[in-house]
């Protein structure tokens, strides 16, 4: 059994999951949110705006039947059958791909909500650090978005950037939080920003004598300071949450909490789930104002 | 007269050396991690290219990114001056300068004397550089050489969404498994690279004639795309366009050793 | 809400910030700019609960903002934006 503490749980696994205490049948409104993402895809159920079920499953190479998948793999633990559904609502990058869709509303509505309802009302900045995406949200206590940023066109600072490196260096992605910690002093940063830069100037750091570990250490800290900018761009607000893949990677988070002096909210869920809870929610609101199916 | 002008740029370091106005040698090698051995190395071959002693050269100028490597340069030169002197000295009618290098790209808008008036940089991002092209060539496959060549033989157009040139490699990958041929492909990058270029060109405003100069410039596909995407023929690209730089620290070095 | 619609790179940051709380989804932008950057929506996809049109970035120019925008932003003598002028609302603001 690998130990909490120094595993990285990046290669998660597809889970599903139904509460024991939750009677469908008793509902008043059933609703859903599917959250297609370029890696992952998940399904939340909710009963009255509580969680009653969720699936979350690989993203396959094709966005509807991810989203059909993820449904169907939400209610397999239940008895519960879509045409019972009032309501539901995609999100998330392939959103306008998911075809039993009442409405779409973007990931960044859903990751507040969903934020407010996973974290609670005292949440006011939601960073999500995805594959291909950054995200950093300032929401209310309603979970209402008042600003916010998506980044998605740069790969600096994404897990993708971090994939490179872990290629470029040869160390499985889910060592490299651990590994950059064991240097002997933290060296600079990688002082370029664009991934391709900075792949050069690592080649050059190694050739300089660093070792593998102060090169993953001098590029976490390189995206925890690319990260932080985007931070300060919408203002960080406490309670602050961090959502996303990168929550689980400690090289980079650990420096971005020690620089920002903030650490980040618990929640027992899982985060990966927060865009589609998120947009089961707004699915259950919008079903209390009546436009929900009949 | 004889002068030499050294470029060390991000990718090559290159050395020209001009004789009475006129080109005589020339040397480019990879700047690689120790600059001032590149330096030295282009200006050896330049010599031996040229049949001229070390000895006999009145002034060195040095310019590019890794100028203060450049311990054997009499004086230095920003990359600015350097291009907007070259794009003269090759076309006296030259109003915007464009230069593509290997990490950074600028555009530069002069007047008839060659003074600078407005110019832009892209930097910092290899988007908009030949770091973009060369990262696209290693996921395509293809040598460098092959990409002009081949996008010239397209007739496809096919938009690429990704701008970032890692995001760009994947939707690389995901066209060639989608069976989409090589040409197409490498028009789409170039493409791509071009319509970037142009946005930066537009900045300082379009002024015929337009000279391109830097490496990306030796790509004709680079070049027909740039043509097609700004719809205007008077583009020139110089012999040799990848000296540019090295050329104008050259004349400028003849100028000031009257 | 302040709708932060572009993007950061290595070379700077380019954000068109809206300002949905002060736009009434007019559309003198959308007529104005020459790139044809904005588009009038019925309803806040980021604020699904609020039924008022509002103006958002089309989200294909929004990637490319920087150069959907450059030429409107000379290097020189950078004249008032279009967009940020029909704005009466003031509700139009740029990163860069």
């Amino acid at each position: 059994m690998a130990d909490e503490n120094t595993q990285e749980f990046w290669n998660w696994q597809e889970t599903n999951w139904a509460s024991p205490d939750i009677n469908w049948e008793n509902g008043r409104y059933i609703t859903v949110g599917i959250d297609v993402g370029s890696v992952s895809s998940q399904a939340v159920v909710m009963v009255d705006g509580e969680m009653f079920a969720y699936g979350n499953m690989r993203t396959g190479s094709n966005s509807p039947d991810s989203a059909r998948n993820a449904l169907r793999f939400a209610l397999e633990k239940t008895s519960l059958t879509a045409d019972k559904i009032h309501y539901l609502i995609g999100t998330g990058y392939g959103r306008v791909n998911v075809p039993m869709a009442d409405r779409t509303v973007t990931e960044i509505a859903c990751h507040a909500k969903g934020a407010n309802f996973f974290y609670g009302p005292t949440v006011r900045t939601v960073l999500d650090v995805g594959g291909q995406d950054i995200k950093v949200i300032r929401c209310d206590e309603k979970g209402k978005v008042t600003n916010f940023l998506m980044n998605d066109k740069c790969a600096a600072g994404t897990g993708r950037g971090m994939e490179v490196f872990s290629d470029l260096l040869s160390v499985p992605i889910g060592d490299v939080g651990r590994r950059s910690f064991e240097v002997d002093g933290e060296p600079p940063p990688v002082s370029s920003t664009c991934v391709v830069y900075a792949k050069s100037e690592a080649t050059g750091l190694l050739r300089k004598g660093l070792s593998t570990n102060e090169v993953l250490a001098a590029y976490c800290s390189a995206m925890a300071n690319r990260i932080y900018s985007l931070l300060e761009r919408v203002g960080v607000e406490p309670e602050f949450a961090i959502t996303g893949g990168m929550a689980k990677n400690r090289g980079v988070i650990g420096r971005l909490t020690r620089k920002l002096g903030l650490e980040p909210l618990k929640t027992k869920w899982d985060t990966q789930l927060a865009g589609a809870a998120g947009a089961a929610l707004f699915g259950y609101a919008l079903s209390r104002q009546g436009k929900g199916r009949k | 007269m004889i002068t030499a002008g050294i470029d060390c740029g991000a990718k090559n370091t290159k050395t020209v050396i001009l004789k009475d106005g006129r080109i005589v040698g020339r040397g480019m090698v990879l700047t690689g991690f120790v600059q001032a051995a590149a330096v030295n190395e282009s200006l050896q071959i330049a010599l031996k290219d040229a049949g001229i002693n070390e000895c006999d050269l009145e002034r060195i100028g040095g310019t590019g990114s890794g100028a203060n490597a450049i311990a054997e340069a009499n004086f230095r030169v920003n990359d600015i001056k350097a291009i907007v002197t070259a794009a003269h000295f090759f076309f006296p009618h030259s109003r915007t300068v464009v230069d593509v290098g290997a990490e950074e790209s600028r555009a530069v808008k002069c007047d008839e004397n060659g003074a600078v008036v407005d110019f832009a940089i892209n930097e910092k991002c290899a988007a908009g550089a030949g770091a973009f092209i060369e990262a696209m060539g290693r996921a395509l496959e293809t040598p460098l050489e092959q990409m002009g060549n081949l996008a010239l033989s397209s007739d496809n157009p096919i938009p690429m969404n990704a701008q970032c040139a890692i995001f760009a490699e994947s939707e690389v990958v995901g066209l060639i498994h989608a069976k989409v041929e090589k040409r197409d492909i490498c028009r789409a990058i170039l493409d791509a690279m071009a319509s970037r270029i142009v946005s930066m060109i537009r900045r300082i405003g379009v002024n015929p004639d337009i000279v391109i100069l830097g490496g990306v410039a030796c790509n004709p596909g680079f070049v027909t795309a740039l043509k097609r995407d700004l719809s205007l023929d008077s583009v020139y690209v110089p012999e040799l366009p990848e000296y540019g730089a090295a050329v104008g620290a050259a004349v400028i070095a003849a100028a000031e050793a009257k | 809400m302040l709708a932060n619609y572009g993007y950061s790179d290595a070379s700077g940051d380019y954000f068109i910030t809206i300002d949905t709380d002060a736009c009434n989804g007019c559309g003198e932008c959308v007529s104005a700019c020459p790139a044809g950057v904005f588009q009038v929506v019925d309803c806040d996809p980021n604020d699904p609960m609020n039924e008022e049109p509002v103006v958002t970035v089309i989200p294909d120019k929004a990637k490319k903002i920087k150069y959907e925008c450059g030429p409107c932003k000379p290097f020189t003598n950078m004249p008032s934006l279009t967009c940020v002028r029909v704005c009466t609302h003031g509700a139009i603001a740029f990163s860069w």
